[in-house]
């Protein structure tokens, strides 16, 4: 039998460099020894920084969690979501009205807050993805723009004011007021967004997903209803958002239409595409990229959407795949 | 003014902002058409469109030229020429090189293009209201119970005019039958000698052209324009694309004057106004969605795989 | 009763005609083959019977149960499994996750069990995992599952389209040109592996083919159509003596000038 050899295939040293780590990380002893370390310097973190670092660490573990989020919309399933910050907004303010208006404990919210981002989910989603895959990203677009209108013109959101005394949550009887509690309960969040991440990238739904991304007809031919399951990877994201939504509000204790513009849908997706779509370490990366990015930046602000517009046309034309490479064989280990 | 006046007030500007929806609309169709590519850029096109106009128009005031609606009429087909030019631009270097690329990267590659204008503008007009100062009197007249100023019959004739010049090009020209020909079969066409990138280029140069006439069109009718006058006719001119069936010129047109007929007529229903014109249109779109997808013109395709 | 059965098929897209009321049936555990010159219709009918197309009239009946509005995921559920013509393989994934994909029809964990990885969907995974690399041990490609497909050289290709096919386990296996662009080796193996899969796996065979030395070794009975229409069937012999088909295959290059 003729030997067949696999194609040559050439890394540049990044791409070497990330594939000899997956390789170490197939090794459990080297994983968890580094996951343990990398936990233990972000646990102890608050009492070693300054507020403003610890600032800023809340806010890209809260990057983190809403990019994983739309990770799963746009890498997994291969959708373009334009109006992720409306469903943030939409958990934001269920939890805001709730508990601003109606005194509910924000635990208590959380249920609704997801009800709510399926419910929008289900009303944007399926009218749309039973049809062309591509008509999702202006509906969303229009869907960003029609939630901000509608909280600025109905008084319950409180109009263009917004909503403030959203009461801070409390956790086994501490009243989470400080930005070191914040800083612990965005960690965990983030830390539930990457497991629930990985869990869902290796699983049947996960796989699926990724099927009809590269091919939906082949998709289909496989058994795979190309509709149901793209619908549910749009709405198990929308909740991600929903939920990270929810936690914004009470952080800040006050929410108006211009915490959710279409500028924040576009640093989101912006994220996901620098670090690498589909690819859970790239979108982590690309998260803190995103967070760190304005702050050491911060003179440049008007230019900073032309900046992230001239970013994201060059990767496209010439590294798709974003920053983080593909993997070129699997692991072996399973 | 009684219900009939009413009635035909209303119907007169939901033609005239329908067709502006059309000429926008028929834009994102013929792309989408021959691409499969929904066109993110095109609402930020026509906004160009209407600060191209704005620029030459200031240019015409100021020279010798007395007549209002010569120099009108002169920056339209400077701003629809320039505009093309930048349309076919666009195509040649964000999306040619992505055409065999995944569905996903030339859709995101749209997007960029998209805010690049639309903030370039911004930074440009300092985020602020510019006066379209068109030098037209604001005489009205009347025609039976309608009221009516010289400016608006205008502006409806030459959108309606600029609509048959491009219905004509399409049914009568080869060039219209290349570009219904890679609708179809883009490799196929390849094979069979059409050039291909032409075509596309054509298509972009008309569809961005008559983008730019009803942004300059939409300056002359309201009178000012804004970096982000885009946004929303962006929307709508999809809705009427979908309306009308994507991928089909007349669908446009008359998806367009469908829901400028349908929006003016809403916004008389007290409960609706103007604040929510743009969600009723909305709402509208995601209801034609679910009912008739493939507009009113389209048939059910069976794609070939 | 046929496995599968057709009647009076036609399918038009606009004012042309692609099949026009194409009878015929298939019984289990045959090889049956569709042949025909370009543009016949041969891919069209696979379209339609696997949901990709909707046919504009007549019926497709599988196991007695019509096939007509029926989506392409239900089709393949209920036990038809496709090749496509130029390979359709999810490239940036692994050889061993594109022939996982087959079993996705049979198995049924979500998102609440994946997440918390009960024991239920472990021993789901297993199985597909197992299935997987039965089936891609069957066409003899196990060494190569964790490259990613679009690696693979296009013989180790073709070879993951029919493992990911098989995995669905179908009942019938509709392969679109299998041997398009195989070598005389590779064409071989093909061969052999099409009689395995009827003999050992008792999975009927409907395919489409150019390559005539292949079709008249493999199949019992041929089906040959020319403009959407059957003009012949029967055994190699029978067709081969048949004046329609000679006509359709000599006058084949006369009629593509013409097209």
């Amino acid at each position: 039998m003729e030997q067949i050899k696999p194609k040559k295939i050439t890394l540049n040293p990044f791409e070497k460099v990330v594939e000899k780590l997956y390789e170490l990380f197939d090794n459990n002893v080297l994983r968890y020894s580094v996951l343990i370390t990398m936990t233990a310097f972000l646990v102890y973190l608050p009492r070693a920084s300054s507020l403003f670092t610890q600032e800023i660490m809340t806010n890209m573990f809260f990057y983190v969690v809403v990019c994983l989020g739309l990770n799963i919309i746009v890498g997994f399933a291969g959708l373009l979501h334009l109006g992720y910050a409306a469903f943030f907004a939409v958990g934001a303010y269920v939890t805001g009205i709730m508990s601003a208006t109606y005194g509910i404990n924000f635990w208590l919210t959380l249920p609704f807050s997801i009800v709510a981002a399926i419910i929008a989910g289900l009303a944007i989603g399926a009218p749309t993805l039973r049809l062309r895959g591509d008509y999702l990203a202006i509906v969303t677009l229009g869907f960003g723009e029609i939630i901000r209108i509608t909280v600025r013109n109905v008084g319950i959101t409180g109009g263009a004011v917004g909503l403030i005394g959203i009461e801070r949550p409390v956790f086994f009887g501490i009243v989470l007021n400080q930005i070191s509690h914040f800083y612990y309960m965005f960690f965990i969040l983030s830390i539930i967004a990457i497991f629930v991440s990985y869990r869902l990238y290796d699983s049947r739904l996960g796989r699926a997903w990724q099927y009809i991304r590269e091919d939906e007809d082949a998709a289909a031919a496989m058994g795979i209803n190309v509709v149901t399951t793209r619908l549910s990877a749009f709405i198990i994201g929308s909740c991600f958002g929903a939920l990270a939504g929810s936690f914004f509000a009470v952080k800040m204790t006050a929410i108006s239409p211009d915490s959710f513009m279409f500028i924040h849908s576009i640093m989101i997706l912006l994220a996901v595409v620098l670090g690498g779509m589909g690819k859970i370490p790239g979108v982590v990366l690309g998260a803190i990229i995103v967070t760190i990015f304005p702050e050491i930046s911060r003179d440049i602000g008007q230019y900073r959407l032309i900046i992230f517009a001239v970013i994201l046309l060059v990767l496209m034309i010439y590294r798709p795949q974003g920053l983080w490479p593909d993997r070129q064989f699997q692991s072996t280990k399973k | 003014m009684t219900l009939w006046e009413i009635f035909l007030q209303q119907l007169f500007n939901g033609l005239l902002i329908g067709s502006f929806y059309g000429l926008v609309a028929i834009g994102y169709s013929m792309v989408y058409g021959i691409i499969k590519l929904l066109n993110f850029a095109h609402a930020d096109i026509y906004m160009g469109g209407a600060f191209v106009g704005l620029i030459a128009l200031s240019f015409f005031a100021d020279s010798a030229i007395g007549n209002a609606w010569l120099g009108i009429v002169l920056s339209l087909l400077i701003s629809m020429f320039l505009i093309g030019i930048l349309g076919v631009l666009i195509q040649r270097v964000a999306y040619r090189p992505m055409l065999k690329a995944p569905r996903l990267s030339i859709l995101i590659t749209a997007l960029a293009v998209s805010m690049l204008l639309y903030n370039t503008v911004m930074l440009l007009t300092h985020g602020q209201f510019r006066p379209f100062r068109t030098g037209l009197t604001h005489d009205s007249f009347f025609v039976g119970a309608l009221r009516l100023t010289e400016t608006r019959v205008v502006l409806l004739v030459a959108a309606i005019l600029l609509m048959f010049i491009l219905h004509q090009f399409v049914t009568r020209s080869m060039y219209g039958k290349a570009m219904r020909a890679i609708s179809l079969d883009r490799d196929t066409c390849q094979l069979m000698g059409i050039n291909v990138y032409k075509i596309v280029a054509i298509t972009f140069f008309v569809g961005s052209a008559l983008a730019a006439a009803a942004g300059v069109m939409a300056g002359v009718f309201y009178g000012t324009v804004h970096f982000y006058m885009g946004f929303f006719i962006g929307l709508k001119a999809f809705t009427a694309a979908v309306i009308g069936g994507i991928g089909i010129l007349p669908g446009a047109m008359l998806g367009g004057l469908l829901l400028g007929l349908l929006e003016s007529f809403a916004t008389q229903i007290p409960f609706i106004g103007s604040v929510w014109q743009n969600v009723f249109s909305f709402v509208f779109l995601i209801l034609f969605l679910i009912f008739k997808p493939t507009g009113i013109l389209g048939r059910a395709e069976s794609e070939r795989m | 009763m046929a496995l599968l059965e057709i009647r009076d098929l036609t399918l038009r897209f606009g004012g042309l005609c692609a099949i026009n009321g194409l009878s015929l049936e298939i019984e289990e555990h045959s090889i049956r083959s569709l042949i025909g010159p370009n543009g016949a219709g041969k891919t069209c009918v696979f379209n339609c019977l696997t949901g990709f197309y909707k046919p504009s009239s007549g019926d497709m009946l599988f196991q007695g149960a019509s096939l007509i509005n029926k989506k392409p995921h239900f089709v393949t559920y209920r036990g038809m499994a496709r090749t496509f013509q130029n390979l359709r393989l999810f490239k940036q994934l692994s050889v061993l996750e594109n022939v996982m994909s087959g079993m996705h029809c049979r198995t049924n964990s979500g998102f609440f069990s994946s997440v918390l990885r009960t024991k239920g969907q472990q021993a789901e995974e297993k199985h597909i995992r197992e299935v997987a690399e039965e089936c891609l041990d069957f066409v003899g490609i196990l060494d190569k599952k964790h490259h990613m497909a679009k690696n693979l050289p296009y013989g180790d290709q073709r070879r993951v389209e029919w493992a990911r096919a098989l995995a669905t386990q179908p009942k019938l296996l509709m392969l679109d040109e299998p041997a398009a662009g195989l070598n005389r080796e590779e064409k071989a193996r093909l061969i052999e592996l099409i009689a395995r899969v009827r003999d050992e796996r008792k999975i009927t065979i409907f395919l489409i083919e150019h390559d005539m030395s292949l079709v008249m070794k493999v199949s019992e009975k041929i089906f040959v159509i020319d403009y959407g229409t059957k003009i012949a069937e029967g055994t190699v012999r029978e067709v081969q003596d048949n004046p329609l088909v000679v006509e359709a295959y000599l006058g084949k290059e006369e009629q593509e000038d013409a097209v």
